[in-house]
C-alpha cells in the first residue's frame, strides 16, 4: 500500500467520475424533463409539511436510491427547489448515503448478516433524527 | 457471442442514460415544447455545475494522493477515546467505493477493532470533502456545516448503538 504518485491520483480521481459520469448526466437529463411534466402541486401533496412523515418519505426514498452523492445533492437540490421541504431534503441526502440496500449483499457477506441489518435498520432511523435535528437547530441559528 | 460478450461489459449506468436519451428522443418526435422546455432546463443546470465538477475533481485528486488506506489503517490503531477522533477523520478523509473497503473493515475487525467503530467509520464515509461545494452551491453553507456536526454525532451514537446491540444474544 505505497502512497500513490501524482499522476496516479488525478487519474483515479479521472476514473471515478467518468464511472459517475452516465449516471450524472443521466439524472440531469431526467430531473430537466421532470420538471416540465411534474407540476409543483404533486410535490406539495406527496409530502405533507409534517416533519416527521416527510422525512420519512425522503428517508425512505434516499434510501432505496443509489449512486455517486454528486446525483444525490443535484437531485436533492432540484425537490428542494420545487417546494420539497427541507426536513425531507435532508433525510433523503442522510439516507442516500448511509443507507445501502444495494451493497447490502456485499456488506454481509463481508461484515456479517447481523452487523449489516442492524447497521442499515439504525441508519435508516438516524437519518430521520437527523434530518429533524438540521432543521431545527438551523432555524434556531439562522 | 462476442456482441454479448462487448454488451455485458457495458456498465449498467450507460443504459440509464442511453434510456433517457431515448425518451428525449420520442418527446421532440410527439411533444415538441416538453422536449424543448427541458433541453432548456437542462442547459441551464449544467451550465452551473461544470465549473463545480471542476473543482470537485482537483479536490478528489488531492484526497487520492494524500489519503491511502494506509495512512487511515495507522490511525485506527489508536487507543480510547482517541480511536473514535480518528475513525471519524479517517471515515471522512476516505475515498473510493464503499465495498472496497469492506475486506480492510472486515480484516481489522479481526484484529479487535470494534463493531461500533466500523459503523462510526462507514457512517462518515458520507462526508464528502471535494463534494462540499456543490453541496454549498445547491444549499447554503450554514445549512452543510450543521449537518456534518449532526452527521457526525449521529455516527458516534450509531457506533455506540452497534456496539451494545452487537453485544446482546452473544
Amino acid at each position: 500500500m505505497k502512497q500513490e504518485t501524482l499522476k496516479q491520483s488525478v487519474v483515479k480521481a479521472a476514473k471515478g467520475l467518468w464511472i459517475a459520469f452516465p449516471m450524472i448526466l443521466g439524472t440531469i437529463l431526467l430531473i430537466s424533463l421532470i420538471s416540465v411534466l411534474v407540476p409543483k402541486y404533486f410535490y406539495f401533496s406527496v409530502f405533507s409539511k409534517n416533519s416527521f412523515l416527510d422525512s420519512f418519505i425522503g428517508s425512505l426514498v434516499g434510501s432505496i436510491s443509489a449512486g455517486n452523492p454528486i446525483t444525490s445533492y443535484i437531485f436533492g437540490g432540484e425537490m428542494l427547489k420545487q417546494g420539497v421541504g427541507l426536513t425531507a431534503v435532508t433525510a433523503f441526502l442522510v439516507s442516500w448515503v448511509t443507507v445501502g440496500i444495494i451493497q447490502l449483499p456485499a456488506e454481509s457477506a463481508i461484515l456479517g448478516k447481523k452487523f449489516t441489518i442492524l447497521r442499515n435498520i439504525s441508519a435508516f432511523i438516524l437519518s430521520i433524527i437527523v434530518a429533524i435535528l438540521t432543521v431545527l437547530i438551523l432555524e434556531v441559528l439562522v | 457471442m462476442k456482441f454479448k460478450g462487448k454488451m455485458k461489459r457495458i456498465p449498467k449506468s450507460w443504459y440509464f442514460l442511453v434510456l433517457i436519451v431515448f425518451v428525449y428522443f420520442l418527446f421532440s418526435l410527439f411533444n415538441k415544447e416538453v422536449y424543448l422546455g427541458s433541453l432548456n432546463f437542462f442547459n441551464n443546470l449544467i451550465l452551473k455545475i461544470i465549473p463545480i465538477f471542476l473543482l470537485v475533481f482537483v479536490l478528489m485528486s488531492i484526497s487520492n494522493y494524500f489519503i491511502t488506506p494506509y495512512f487511515v489503517i495507522k490511525y485506527l490503531k489508536e487507543k480510547g477515546i482517541r480511536k473514535w477522533f480518528f475513525v471519524i477523520i479517517g471515515g471522512i478523509l476516505s475515498s473510493g467505493p464503499i465495498y472496497m473497503w469492506y475486506p480492510l473493515l472486515a480484516d481489522l475487525r479481526n484484529k479487535g477493532l470494534n463493531y461500533g467503530l466500523i459503523a462510526c467509520f462507514l457512517y462518515n464515509r458520507a462526508i464528502k470533502i471535494p463534494l462540499i461545494p456543490l453541496a454549498i452551491v445547491y444549499f447554503s453553507w450554514q445549512y452543510i456545516v450543521i449537518l456534518l456536526v449532526v452527521m457526525v454525532f449521529a455516527s458516534v451514537i450509531q457506533g455506540v448503538l452497534l456496539n451494545k446491540l452487537m453485544e446482546v444474544k452473544k
